[in-house]
């Protein structure tokens, strides 16, 4: 017998408002409104709902709106509804839980906790309206030799490097567990921007290959989709060690959105899930590590800087430092708070650790081995805003990877639903009739617009700061001041605490 | 001249446009108020068929077939190219429904006389109001060669 | 208890003059404090210093280190510590006069040195690495104890007190040397350590700055990798330790290193011919965690030769001069003028354009 779980969430209707137009209806891919012609109303059907607010949002006449149900069993700190409704739901199914996007858990969110500086009196805080502001940099490796040519010109000894206008890249999102449409704004997007987007380990549609000097192919441990063109089409070659999300795990894409276009574009059967091994099971060491890099340089002529993804864990720096060792050019570190397609719940909501304290201590670790500049850092895993950014490269980072926040450009509502793969929003989805919802000439476009806005603020940032290039905020931690930290917390960020003087 | 265009590929079929249409001709604020309870005539309509949508209303033909058949001169082509229709000259023998080749030209709710697509220019809006809100930009208002 | 320089980040508006004789003839250091005086209101009182070449002609393959000690326990460790890695030729109290308005003043002494071949040799660094090494230790490791001049045939003389004021303290009407440069400090904060005060050098680099910048941490925590430690968080020791890492250790010219610390905007470098543009990106590409950001106008001092730099917007005023064979360099044109009211020609450099002079038949450069 299932127990029947009441549903967290509720429809509510303003019948004054409904004009009974029936767009809800035809826009609700889980069936959850329906028009009673006994009636002439409309009638929602709250179980099937998941908050996604895709009829909220089309509702002509602002009629509908999802509130928190206040159902509850009796009022428990420890054993909440949640808790006690996961416990029903497994022991109705005997499965493990499944979620989408990132950990919602109310852990400490230390980017909030984190303040920035500005120019007073001393020095003069600079007008990016009226003076250069320059957010362009280069990812890779920056240890080149000095060497001359026979006319005394520098020669150019560097590393293949990776050119952006503005410092944030979109994550790695498969195509699979996004949509085509989803993964054309993001393409088109990055071209526009001067960025990157990443194929995540889903490979790369054959109609995204002109995209190619904007892209980031990924290598993961399934290997879908990789092949020799698919390596040759990319600006840079990322291997995906880990996972903000789902830290030791690999990925995992339900075989319903698997269709035929993405069935031929992972080279993967139609329909089956695809399930990538926890491990590369030709990396059980870091010197095998190493090997794979190296192969993916030979494989692309030395031309493409090679990116090392993991998810931020505890050894983190230490996994770090080896990984700037071994001939990456780039290390991405992934947040526990990222975000994904479909992970196991309690992965996500238990393994892994802050992007803040990871970077923090990746980066001073890199410093005090003095090979900083054999690496690049990104990172990703909830970046939210420009803020977040501009914090983030005081920091220690090069960059920052956005994608829940690119995803909520393209109309996601973090309903956290994408491993059911109907995506009212057309982006988690395979289904042509969803898939169509998100109109790529609309989606870059809102892609555009946000780290537009985004490299404002930072521009805005960078001003007040007195700093006129994004260089000079790699790194400057004197610019961060800690609110509502303990010492422990103020000594990993490497930051002092607000109030306390130069 | 600008027209109305409809992207099949990006038509959701969710008929928003028709309500727009329909909130539009009321000149009216309040939706809820403008249309509650009422059954809507809009001048713009989405055909579907299976996983198929297309909007369709007034292509405001070059050559326009409905001006040339309009018995009592109701409908003519302005300077702008916009196909309109004075309802007091219209005599209500909807001819002009009849030869529509696309079914853009429809009789009023009255049944005294056709109506069609005039752009929005008719009411307050001033720009096609399903263009406006169309939440997929499968509509759109633009000069094609 | 108020804390020492090092302690804590002290930011300083400040007034920075030099000359230099490129015939190499000698003139006494009455000059800069003739033309420091001038700007006397940019100053507050609380620092101010003189760097000198060619000072020393009679020990100019010595290494010339001034120390200010705390107390004499601080000056026999460190003699114990000299004594292991040198040969000390010659070593002496620095002359001083007794200057009501400078107090507080630090046991000073200065000593002339060669590196211990023995010491040198396994070591298996070059020399002047092993020297700055040597004073980077004694710097972090010495309580009471700092080195705050290392170089050959050259001098720093500064403490806490207006720079004129310092000028007279140290005799530098007593000293000819073919070129100095001078500050004064204004400082936000109250130091009261002699240390603090400017030019600050290494080896026979020697750097005076006005301004603030704002990319302070970002260039500290890049150059700290290479075995630099910046004890007194100022702005000048960061900047020297960069000139030093680029021209020292990883040979670039000075213009280059202008193209790294006060590197032109990309759209700038967009404009430029094929080979500026090219040599310029790939400066930029390589070092860009050197970049400095914010206002700072330096007078780096060196061997056979002194560059004016300014940050890339110029927020802060350089003037620079000529006449016959000197050239001059100065916060304020009025500084110049009045050591030398007839001047040849007077110009302010654009931001991030470096003015070069050196000696004749030097070779622009290192």
């Amino acid at each position: 017998m299932n127990i029947y779980i009441q549903p967290d969430y509720e429809v509510v209707r303003n019948s004054d408002q409904c004009i009974a137009c029936r767009v809800c209806e035809r826009q609700c891919a889980n069936g959850v409104h329906s028009f009673d012609p006994d009636t002439g109303k409309m009638k929602a059907d709250s179980t099937r709902c998941v908050n996604c607010h895709r009829c909220v949002c089309l509702c002509p006449t602002h009629a509908l709106k999802i509130v928190k149900s206040d159902d509850t069993y009796k009022i428990n700190a420890n054993w909440d509804n949640q808790t006690v409704n996961e416990v029903y739901r497994q022991a109705n199914t005997g499965g493990v839980l499944l979620s989408s996007m990132g950990n919602p858990k109310p852990f400490p969110v230390f980017w909030d906790k984190m303040l920035v500086n500005a120019s007073q009196v001393t020095n003069p805080p600079i007008d990016p309206l009226r003076e250069p502001m320059e957010t362009r940099l280069w990812l890779g490796k920056r240890t080149a030799k000095v060497e001359r040519d026979e006319k005394g010109r520098l020669k150019n000894t560097l590393a293949p490097q990776l050119k952006l206008d503005v410092p944030i890249l979109f994550s790695a999102m498969s195509y699979g567990s996004i949509s085509y449409n989803a993964h054309e704004s993001l393409a088109r997007a990055a071209e526009e921007l001067g960025t990157y987007y990443n194929t995540g380990e889903g490979g790369l549609h054959r109609d995204f290959y002109r995209y190619g000097k904007n892209t980031i192919v990924q290598v993961a441990s399934g290997r879908f989709g990789v092949h020799k063109d698919y390596l040759e089409a990319a600006a840079a070659v990322e291997i995906k060690m880990g996972q903000g999300a789902k830290p030791g795990i690999g990925g995992h894409l339900p075989g319903a959105k698997i269709s035929a276009d993405v069935s031929e574009t992972r080279m993967i059967p139609q329909g089956v899930d695809a399930i990538s091994p926890a491990p590369h099971h030709d990396i059980y060491s870091i010197e095998d590590l190493r090997q794979l890099v190296y192969s993916l340089k030979e494989a692309t002529e030395y031309k493409k800087p090679v990116i090392v993804k993991i998810a931020a864990v505890h050894n983190a720096a230490a996994i770090a430092s080896g990984i700037a060792r071994s001939g990456a050019d780039i290390i991405a570190i992934d947040g526990y708070r990222g975000g994904t397609g479909a992970a196991p719940t309690r992965i996500r909501d238990n393994v892994g650790i802050p992007i803040e304290l990871a970077l923090a201590q990746v980066d001073e670790r890199l410093r005090q081995e003095g090979i900083r500049d054999e690496v690049s850092i990104l990172v990703g895993g909830s970046v939210r805003s420009s803020a977040d950014v501009v914090k983030a490269i005081a920091l220690g980072a090069d960059a920052c990877y956005i994608g829940t926040a690119a995803l909520l450009a393209l109309g996601c509502h973090l309903c956290r639903s994408c491993h059911t793969g109907k995506c009212n929003w057309g982006i988690a989805t395979q289904e042509p009739e969803l898939v169509k919802r998100l109109n790529p000439d609309v989606g870059y476009k809102r892609l555009v617009n946000l780290v537009t806005a985004w490299n404002h603020e930072i521009q805005e940032m960078m001003g007040g700061m007195g700093i006129n290039s994004i260089e000079a905020l790699r790194g400057n931690r004197l610019m961060l001041r800690g609110i509502g930290l303990t010492d422990t917390e103020l000594r990993l960020l490497g930051i002092r605490y607000a109030g306390e003087s130069l | 001249m600008k027209r109305i265009y409809v992207n099949e590929k990006w038509c959701l079929g969710c008929h928003l446009c028709e309500y727009e249409c329909a909130f539009a001709a009321t000149g009216l604020s309040d939706m809820a108020k403008a249309l509650k309870g009422k059954k809507i005539y809009p001048k713009i309509t989405v055909e579907d068929g299976g996983s198929v949508h297309f909007a369709v209303n007034c292509r405001h033909c070059t050559d326009a077939i409905c001006v040339k058949s309009c018995i009592s001169g109701a409908l003519s082509k302005g300077e702008d190219g916009v196909v309109r229709i004075d309802k007091n000259k219209c005599v209500g023998c909807l001819t002009c429904v009849l030869v529509c080749p696309f079914g853009a030209v429809m009789p009023a709710p009255d049944g005294h006389a056709a109506m069609k697509c005039q752009l929005c220019t008719d009411n307050a809006c001033g720009t096609p109001n399903c263009v406006a809100h169309c939440p997929n930009n499968a509509i759109v208002y633009e000069e094609r060669p | 208890m108020s804390m020492r320089e090092g302690q804590f980040r002290n930011p300083s508006g400040c007034a920075v003059t030099g000359v230099i004789d490129r015939s190499g003839r000698s003139m006494s250091g009455q000059c800069m404090i003739d033309a420091i005086t001038v700007m006397h209101d940019r100053s507050n009182g609380l620092g101010g210093g003189f760097a000198g070449y060619g000072i020393y002609p009679h020990y100019k393959d010595h290494y010339a280190f001034h120390l200010f000690y705390d107390s004499k326990e601080a000056q026999a460790d460190t003699e114990k510590f000299i004594g292991r890695h040198f040969e000390v030729v010659y070593s002496s109290e620095i002359p001083t006069s007794k200057i009501p308005s400078v107090t507080g003043e630090p046991i000073i002494f200065r000593y002339f040195l060669a590196p211990m071949p023995i010491r040198l040799s396994h070591s298996h660094l070059d020399e002047r690495e092993y020297v700055a090494r040597c004073v980077n230790r004694i710097n972090a490791e010495i309580a009471g104890a700092y080195v705050f001049s290392s170089g050959k045939n050259m001098g720093i003389f500064k403490g806490v007190g207006f720079p004129e004021d310092i000028g007279r303290f140290y005799r530098l009407d007593e000293y000819e040397g073919y070129a100095w440069t001078c500050h004064g400090r204004y400082p936000t904060n109250t130091p009261g350590w002699w240390g603090g005060a400017h030019p600050f050098g290494l080896l026979d680099y020697s750097v005076v700055h006005n301004g603030e910048i704002s990319s302070y941490d970002a260039n500290r925590r890049w150059i700290e990798m290479f075995g630099y430690k910046c004890t007194l968080q100022t702005d000048t020791e960061v900047i020297t330790y960069i000139i030093d890492y680029l021209v020292r250790k990883r040979g670039l010219t000075l213009a280059e290193v202008a193209h790294v610390i006060a590197a032109s905007f990309w759209s700038t470098i967009a404009d430029k011919d094929e080979e500026a543009r090219e040599q310029q990106t790939l400066l930029r590409r390589m070092f860009p965690s050197l970049l400095v950001t914010g206002p700072f106008s330096i007078i780096l001092g060196y061997e056979g030769g002194l560059m004016a730099l300014g940050d890339r917007l110029k927020l802060r005023s350089m003037v620079c001069a000529e006449k016959g064979d000197k050239a001059y360099i100065s916060s304020e044109e009025s500084a110049i003028r009045r050591i030398e009211p007839e001047l040849d020609r007077v110009w302010s450099p654009a931001g991030g354009e470096p003015a070069v002079f050196e000696l004749y038949g030097r070779g622009s450069g290192k």
